[in-house]
């Protein structure tokens, strides 16, 4: 294959600068001490104090990893069932009408899927909160987990689970002992994302929630209407950190099982 | 054997009837009352006035410039990311910003854009002056790009990953120029990608609000910021759903424009 050529190297090193700029823009402000976001008066790390003292934020983080592990959670276990049932439909008519069904709420934009769910929970009287946004985290996370672990069960020869049953184990050991082994780097992906869609999601949230319950993005947004706080800046700093601790290590966890999956067969 | 199965796959189906089904039937049924909750068209005949026409041609007008500058700016970036060294650790760089939520991406712009903000920094040293950059139609435009950019880059990558290097020789040795190649093979081969790739940003393109809020001031007014609008402000929560109702009705055609292809393939 060619070599890059310098017109290559520059224009992604731009790219990367323009896609960084921003994000290191506002940790780069966050230990001004002018208050503002265009002048550098000096170094001071008063922002990161405040938020650590700020307890209302500290519930707010709390309820949004609470929210994200609990939606992770439970979304991932009923959505690997999902995949095991629509991986086991004979009809390919039936199989696509489900699979279908099952992307609506991957495609729909956030605005409606937190219009539509705002409606729903009115009309069957679940006070607008905690419940609300954590059946919401739940259902739009379901559909990420199917795709995410429906490729490795249709990859999986059917023998295999045969074989299994006709040396006479249960259907729970055929599920816990073949299935649940084979597919597990699908299910980390599928845990994973959906925990990242939760953690990312603002729209669906901002529909959902009432008063007294706010997540983290929620909190942004309302701050960032009243106009530049620094206090979002140092936020911003730890979870860019956050955020580069999980991709980085999802990304080496996920290197090594696949390296063992693929056998040396690398594409 | 079977019917144990479907014992344990009850809450997957419960959810699709409660949490897919239920929703749009509901967004369908809300749009045809009026505000104070009799049966009526009047939404939908409000939906056809020039008003809101025009709207929608914003709308769709605003996510056809940002899906057209994502794609002009993604694809020779996912094309020299394949020829990179360590392309899956780079691609991971490129694709990490996108994890870092979506609103203090857009807050940053604020203090980028605003009138002291280091655009105007620079702008005052190019010799243009200080101009009002927050709240216009290039920042929303600018901001919306970054964003997606790289849910642009990660499925032409993909594509591109998939060609065939051996096409590429063949067209060489066969007298094409490089730029032929792209045209005649590269490019219509990852056409799948770029497909994907403009379902990607499209789509939400036409409904984000939290951006036309934040960067656009209230200036730009998308379908989104409509249906949130109405659902949440107005509290006119039929014409929300008639807005909610076309929305969904584009997507769908564009699913079906953007997606044809490969269900012939298979």
């Amino acid at each position: 294959m060619k070599k890059l050529s310098g017109f290559a190297i520059v224009y992604l090193v731009l790219v990367f600068i323009i896609l960084y700029a921003p994000i290191f823009y506002l940790i780069f402000y966050s230990f001004n001490s002018g208050g503002t976001m265009h002048h550098f008066e000096g170094f001071t790390l008063k922002w990161y104090k405040e938020l650590f003292h700020d307890t209302r934020l500290f519930i707010i983080v709390l309820n949004t990893i609470i929210i994200a592990l609990l939606s992770a959670a439970i979304s991932t276990i009923i959505g690997v069932l999902g995949a095991i049932s629509i991986s086991m439909f004979q009809k390919k008519k039936w199989k696509n009408g489900v699979l279908s069904l099952n992307n609506v709420l991957i495609v729909s934009p956030d605005v409606i899927i937190g219009a539509s769910f705002l409606i729903f929970f009115t009309i069957i009287g679940i006070k607008l909160g905690f419940a609300s946004v954590l059946l919401s985290h739940i259902a739009f996370s379901i559909p990420i987990v199917v795709i995410m672990v429906l490729p490795k069960l249709q990859e999986m020869s059917a023998n295999l689970m045969d074989a299994a049953l006709d040396l006479g184990a249960s259907w729970k050991e055929v599920l816990t002992k073949v299935i649940l082994p084979y597919i597990s780097p699908g299910i980390y992906a599928g845990f994973f994302m959906a925990l990242t869609y939760s953690l990312d999601d603002f729209a669906v949230t901002f529909f959902v929630t009432g008063n007294g319950f706010t997540t983290l993005s929620v909190e942004i947004y309302s701050l960032a209407r009243r106009g530049v706080s620094l206090n979002i800046n140092a936020l911003s700093a730890i979870l860019f950190l956050f955020t580069l601790l999980l991709v980085v290590g999802y990304y080496f966890i996920n290197r090594r099982t696949s390296k063992g999956a693929n056998m040396g067969v690398n594409k | 054997m079977k019917n144990r199965v479907k014992w344990y796959t009850i809450p997957y189906y419960i959810w699709i009837v409660l949490f897919v089904i239920a929703p749009v039937a509901l967004i369908v049924y809300y749009s045809f009352f009026d505000i104070e909750g009799n049966f009526s068209l009047v939404n939908y005949q409000k939906f056809f006035t020039p008003v809101y026409m025009r709207m929608t041609l914003n709308s769709f007008w605003y996510a056809f410039l940002i899906t057209f500058f994502s794609l002009l700016i993604a694809y020779p970036t996912a094309y020299f990311l394949t020829k990179t060294k360590h392309k899956q650790l780079w691609l991971l760089l490129i694709i990490l910003p996108s994890w870092i939520n979506l609103l203090l991406k857009a807050y940053a712009f604020l203090g980028i854009f605003g009138t002291y903000g280091t655009a105007n920094e620079l702008l005052k040293v190019i010799g243009i002056g200080k101009k009002q950059i927050l709240f216009t139609d290039f920042s929303f435009l600018f901001v919306s790009v970054y964003i997606f950019i790289p849910f642009m880059i990660l499925p032409i990558f993909n594509s591109l990953e998939k060609l065939n290097v051996s096409l590429l020789d063949a067209s060489q040795d066969l007298g094409a120029s490089a730029w032929v190649t792209f045209k005649r093979v590269i490019f219509p081969l990852t056409i799948d990608g770029v497909k994907s790739g403009c379902q990607a940003v499209f789509i939400p393109a036409l409904s984000l609000f939290m951006i036309t809020r934040l960067i656009a001031g209230n200036r730009v007014i998308t379908l989104g910021t409509a249906i949130e609008q109405h659902f949440l402000i107005t509290q006119d929560w039929g014409m929300g759903s008639t807005i909610a109702v076309f929305l969904i009705i584009i997507m769908i055609v564009i699913m079906i424009l953007t997606g044809s292809k490969r269900r012939e393939q298979k």
